[in-house]
């Protein structure tokens, strides 16, 4: 049977049909949907772990068992499972280890745009990289094979074209898998000094292997086509490259991009006039090519920056490209907004108006660092905020304490930015942080996490109680406010910026575009009243504009928050009660 | 066949990703080899939203790159000027005629060009513009403008109607099958 697949669907089809059993991941655009699929098939266990560190080590334990598991990840969560990974390819496994970890070239949901190759590279893992939907099912089930048949866990790097791409696969059964034996092997499970020691050469060892794999392996294919240009590439780059060129060049896809192959290129490279190496991101194939001794042009035709095109390489290639229609109108951007409703306006009002200084971190909440509430003064990476705050106060004393505080999510709170509040706790900052309760995680589509009390599939769950949390670990002021309620946010956050020792706000409301939360009845303006003053302006909320002088709300967006009516100076604007 | 090339450009959360669906759905069904690209995260909170789709014999590219597209379906007016550039020398524009703030224009940093369907028509390009909001809550649904510009869309493809309506009950909810054949209707037969 054929289907329409989404890039991440294939990869959850082809978990199951290699009998996968169990999968960890922590949501990431843009690899989220790979685990929400899988979570769709009974026969795979599933879970949202606090984060990639958790889910790579819980598909380490599940492994060591004996089954084929699994974790998925952004580029930038490898980050944090790089710790158990880099170690792992030492350990290698029991039941087949596949990390997926997919890259965001153009950055359309990241802060970096970091190319994972290298993490094959420095971990000395395999590392296939599928070019459409049916390759990524397929790649995913030839990664179990290779982790069993080498002992290694093995990548699969995705990217945002080819996970959020639909493309045509065909389906096959699942294979079980049955949960294989489990032996004690300290030798190979212990990484202790002595035991490492042992077990690096056998790393060694079977990188050379797997390099010699990369000469016959179906992975990497030539597509002869004409002699005169030869271009070797990989991935969604591929795609452009036929697009492009059709049959009229030859082209070397690889699909295993870690280890690379050697005789392989040279073969390839002997049989064309002038080689070519087309990649996103790093020259990490042409470094190889050039460390080969073998000519070929790259990155100085293609940038490191970005997503490529069919455009791209008809460009470098000097081809006829289309002339846009010249518009004189000009067209604004649209930047991405927090929604309407969204319970972080507020709280990001009271901050602006009291112009504090605030330490932010990653979630929807990034969007309020953008006029005009402009709230926010660093995005780093998850949990950032806190451990920063407490290093930005360790630094500027008392008089930076009392004006600095940091947001974070509940979600990325849970993921890592309890053990930067932990470091508050014990060194002794007086910092003040606030979490940014929605009861979800937010930014990616929606997914529950240790604080929802809800399980990946909706079922009742574990519950951390962000509360008893805070002051178990020994933060004494922890107090609870409604980000719907301005006054209230900001007369909190000049408390706690005033006490003497640190403390946590909890700001709490639902995410308003959870199914459980119903919208109000929209603002409404009495233009009578109303002096076109432009207050409620400054929470840039969407469902609000200045027309004619006169502020107008659009009701289709509008879901009755009454955050904007509290900005008014008239009582012009006001909301139903209820 | 040469491949085909369709754009539904939009604001984040207008539910371009179910036109995508549909259209993905329908032309499988046709026997094309199919390729739908989609931006998830963080552009869908109120960005602008773009989404490809193309269809032919082989499709290797998932995108649709400058002066390629047959067809760019907007959801919102100044979107689809956005990605004018994209569109080839005859290709058509279905848009619709409702206009949504973005954060510059609320802010007063800049101005909604509001005479850019004009503008389009005037230098030459194929618009066709259509009232996709009242024609969806006329359908019983402002939710429906996806079906509606569907319903659009469908008048320039040689594919049988029947075949679009029977995706569409396949796609959604059966409790918004009335409403969304209505509106596929009221958008393929208005004007």
């Amino acid at each position: 049977m054929k289907k329409l697949m989404l890039g991440n669907e294939a990869i959850a089809r082809g978990l199951y049909e290699a009998g996968a059993s169990v999968v960890s991941s922590y949501p990431g655009t843009p690899s989220t949907e790979i685990t929400e699929f899988a979570a769709s098939y009974e026969e795979i266990y599933c879970e949202w772990a606090p984060n990639e560190k958790v889910a790579c080590e819980v598909a380490f334990g599940a492994s060591l068992r004996g089954a084929r598991s699994a974790c998925a990840m952004k580029h930038v969560g490898l980050n944090v499972a790089a710790d158990p990974m880099f170690t792992l390819s030492y350990t290698g496994v029991n039941g087949g280890l596949v990390i997926f970890v997919a890259d965001d070239p153009a950055m359309h949901s990241s802060q970096n745009e970091q190319d994972s190759r290298h993490y094959a590279i420095a971990a000395k893992i395999p590392m296939l990289e599928p070019a459409d939907s049916q390759e990524a099912k397929d790649f995913t089930k030839t990664a179990f094979e290779l982790s069993e048949r080498y002992d290694t866990p093995v990548l699969v790097r995705m990217c945002t074209r080819i996970a959020h791409s639909q493309s045509i696969v065909e389906l096959c059964e699942r294979v079980e898998k049955p949960l294989g034996e489990y032996v004690k092997n300290a030798q190979k499970y212990i990484m202790t000094p002595g035991n490492a020691v042992k077990r690096h050469p056998v790393v060694e060892e079977r990188t050379k292997l797997l390099a010699r794999l990369g000469e016959t392996t179906e992975l990497n294919r030539v597509e002869k086509g004409g002699s005169e240009i030869g271009i070797i590439t990989s991935g969604t780059a591929y795609q452009y490259v036929k697009e492009v060129f059709g049959d009229s060049a030859s082209v070397l896809k690889l699909g295993l991009v870690n280890p690379l192959p050697e005789q392989l290129i040279r073969d390839f490279a002997s049989g064309v006039e002038k080689l070519y190496v087309i990649e996103e991101l790093d020259g990490i194939i042409e470094t190889h090519v050039k460390a080969l001794g073998i000519a070929c042009a790259g990155k100085e035709m293609f940038s490191p920056l970005g997503e490529f095109s069919q455009t791209t390489i008809r460009k470098a290639f000097g081809m006829q490209t289309a002339e846009p229609v010249a518009l004189g109108s000009s067209i604004p951007v649209r930047p991405p907004v927090m929604c309407p409703g969204c319970p972080h306006r507020g709280l990001f009002y009271a901050l602006s108006k009291n112009k504090i200084t605030a330490l932010g971190d990653i979630g929807c909440y990034t969007l309020g660092g953008a006029a005009p509430l402009s709230a926010l003064d660093s995005t780093l990476c998850m949990g950032a905020s806190i451990s920063g705050l407490h290093g930005f106060n360790k630094a500027g004393g008392a008089e930076t304490e009392k004006k600095t505080v940091c947001v974070i999510g509940d979600s990325t709170f849970m993921h890592s930015g309890m053990t930067g509040l932990v470091d508050v706790a014990y060194n002794g900052s007086n910092s003040t942080v606030i979490i940014l309760d929605n009861s979800i995680t937010g930014m990616t589509g929606h997914q529950n996490n240790p604080t929802t009390g809800y399980n990946i599939k909706g079922e009742p769950a574990g519950h951390v109680d962000l509360e008893a949390f805070c002051r178990a670990i020994g933060i004494n002021r922890v107090r609870v406010v409604d980000p719907y309620d301005i006054s209230l946010c900001e007369s909190a956050i000049k408390e706690e910026l005033a006490a003497e020792e640190p403390s946590v706000i909890i700001s709490r409301r639902p995410c308003m575009l959870l199914k459980y939360v119903k919208a109000k009845p929209a603002a409404v303006v009495a233009e009578d009243m109303c002096v076109g003053c432009g207050s409620c302006m400054a929470i840039g909320c969407p469902a609000i504009s200045m027309k004619d002088g006169f502020a107008r709300i659009d009701p289709t967006q509008c879901v009755g928050c009454g955050v904007c009516a509290q900005l008014c100076p008239t009582g012009a604007l006001t909301c139903a009660e209820g | 066949m040469e491949t085909k090339n369709v754009m539904i450009v939009g604001v984040g959360g207008q539910g371009s990703l179910l036109a995508s669906k549909i259209l993905g759905a329908l032309l499988t069904g046709e026997g094309f080899d199919v390729k739908v690209s989609e931006v998830h995260g963080m552009s869908q909170r109120g960005g602008s939203v773009v989404t490809y789709v193309r269809f032919g014999d082989k499709v290797y590219s998932p995108v649709v790159s400058d002066g390629e597209a047959d067809f760019i379906v907007s959801f919102e007016t100044l979107e689809a000027a956005r990605y004018v550039g994209c569109l080839k020398k005859d290709g058509k524009i279905v848009v619709n005629t409702q206009t949504i703030d973005p954060m510059p224009v609320i802010t007063g940093a800049a101005e909604y060009p509001y005479g850019v369907l004009r503008e389009l028509k005037d230098k030459g390009v194929f618009v066709d513009d259509i009232d996709a909001l009242s024609l969806a809550e006329q359908a019983g649904s402002a939710k429906a403008v996806n079906i509606v510009l569907m319903g659009r869309l469908s008048k320039y493809f040689d594919i049988p109607k029947e075949k679009w309506e029977a995706v569409i009950k396949q796609l959604v909810k059966p409790q918004f099958t009335d409403i969304n054949l209505k509106a596929f209707e009221l958008g393929r037969d208005e004007r």
